[in-house]
């Protein structure tokens, strides 16, 4: 078999986290991702999976992006400089959002939380904060608003998983039951400040806990203490991209791209045409809501023996239709699947299309995301 | 520790011979290496196998790698137990995880191949 390359010459090195002395201590097996080095998993990728939907797992993200938007002005600039509608959110509130270019195209997807009624924080991914925030940092010039990127300066845990409550809720003075899903509320945990905020990439319910740089060491340690009793265990890249992938939520980079518009996307939902102001993309968003679809994205599970993956072409009777953006071996569902994009027509849920897989064509149906919800 | 019975090659497949009879798999750094395996492809009975051409597929849940024929021979029997458990690859890897038989073109082929002792610095390299 063939060895999985190391990094490529030239790169420069990554990043590390605060956590990367923790990660190799746990075992972790480290790869660079987003000029990041980052733990992929610990002990594997299932067991870490089935953790976080049957019990809880621990994330270290502290490789995205924070960046906070203050002033009088911060509403409007972000506003004008996103599709979304950051003026519409409640104190505590968060919401999905993107930052596209003036052809429509996304530069990256986002969470904005609205933390004060003049203080926005907008949360990247960690290969594009770079860019979102000099894009941010342009787009609000005229603004009475200052960008302040503490991306190097925030550390981020993720408790994921239906014990996360029960986990966090000893160590915080937050109190965590009126917390709603896209909340956010500043308080102590483990007596670090921080804000602790109910988002997360999993399909579980869970929390996001952001604390100065410095401290996130203190934060995991104790989240790793906390989560000892229930089975908690830390999870990597890996199974963060499978849990995502059964919830149906798209990664940047595989779904989500600067030649791809919200409405290909199936997001269109997140663009808010409606919002007084212009915006950058408002034009030809405005065209691309109300042009026949190029695209769709779907579901895929394969009904076939092989498993889709990133960049494999979809056919539809022997004739193209698209191409598979992320694909795994589901692990709660225990068969193959995938998100594609296909041509219009070919995205009804049921719809009979197939994978070619290395020089076979695998069977696969069209299945409404998400794969998987979580019980209630 | 690999086992010291058995020839490897740098790739990471192991050969244990049998007369003109080669049984082929991956070895346990491979499976961990991997990790969790969650499909394997293997070629048809009767299929021909060149040595170093691919003869099948395993994949993990984020990454597919090939493997590489260690010897040249006919397929003479695949492990058709890794259809419904490729977790076999990682729990027992010299065992239970084996891919497949070969009727040897040449037996003098696995000899030639890497001992454990040499394995085993590769590995460690």
């Amino acid at each position: 078999m063939t060895d999985t390359p190391a990094l490529a010459e030239g790169e420069p090195a990554p990043r590390e986290t605060p956590l990367v002395a923790t990660h190799r201590v746990l075992g972790a097996r480290l790869i660079e991702f987003g000029g990041w080095l980052m733990p992929v998993q610990y002990r594997g990728i299932l067991d870490e999976h089935r953790a976080v939907r049957e019990r809880a797992g621990l994330f270290d993200l502290s490789h995205m992006g924070e960046l906070f938007v203050e002033g009088p002005g911060a509403g409007d600039a972000l506003a004008a400089a996103l599709v979304s509608d950051p003026r519409r959110l409640e104190v505590g509130r968060a919401h999905y959002s993107m930052i596209c270019q003036p052809d429509g195209g996304i530069v990256d997807d986002l969470i904005v939380y609205r933390l004060a009624a003049e203080r926005f924080l907008v949360v990247a991914n960690a290969s594009n904060a770079g860019v979102v925030s000099d894009l941010l940092a342009e787009r609000i010039v005229a603004f009475r608003a200052v960008l302040d990127d503490r991306s190097l300066a925030t550390g981020l845990c993720a408790v994921q998983g239906p014990r996360s409550a029960a986990i966090l809720a000893p160590l915080t003075d937050v109190d965590l039951a009126p917390l709603r899903n896209y909340a956010a509320v500043e308080g102590q945990v483990a007596g670090i400040p921080a804000l602790v905020a109910r988002t997360g990439y999993t399909g579980e319910d869970g929390f996001e806990v952001f604390v100065e740089w410095a401290r996130t060491a203190e934060l995991w340690a104790a989240l790793m203490e906390g989560g000892r009793a229930v089975g908690m265990e830390p999870c990597g890249l890996g199974a963060r991209d499978t849990l995502r992938l059964e919830a149906g939520m798209p990664l940047y980079g595989n779904e989500l791209d600067r030649a791809t518009n919200p409405y290909d996307a199936g997001l269109g939902r997140v663009v808010k045409l409606d919002k007084e102001g212009d915006f950058v993309g408002r034009s030809a968003l405005e065209r691309l809501a109300v042009a026949p679809p190029t695209r769709r994205l779907v579901g895929l599970t394969i009904t076939g023996r092989g498993i889709a993956r990133h960049g494999y072409p979809v056919v539809r009777d022997g004739r193209a239709s698209g191409v598979v953006t992320s694909g795994t071996q589901s692990p709660t569902l225990g068969r193959p699947i995938a998100m594609a994009y296909v041509a219009p027509g070919d995205e009804e849920p049921g719809t009979i299309l197939a994978v070619q897989v290395r020089d076979q064509h695998v069977d696969a149906v069209v299945t409404p995301l998400p794969f998987y919800r979580r019980p209630r | 520790m690999v086992p010291a019975d058995l020839r490897y090659t740098k790739e990471h497949e192991w050969v244990r011979q049998d007369g003109d009879i080669a049984t082929v798999g991956i070895t346990q750094f491979a499976a961990d290496e991997l990790g969790d395996v969650v499909f394997v492809e293997l070629p048809a009975v009767g299929a021909t196998l060149q040595q170093h051409g691919t003869f099948g597929v395993v994949e993990s849940v984020k990454a597919v790698s090939d493997l590489f024929a260690p010897v040249a021979g006919e397929v003479v029997e695949i492990n058709g137990d890794l259809v419904a458990a490729p977790e076999l690859v990682n729990m027992d890897p010299y065992g239970r995880g084996w891919m497949l038989r070969v009727r040897l073109s040449d037996p003098g082929q696995p000899a030639a191949l890497l001992d454990a002792a040499a394995y085993e610095s590769v590995t460690h390299g």
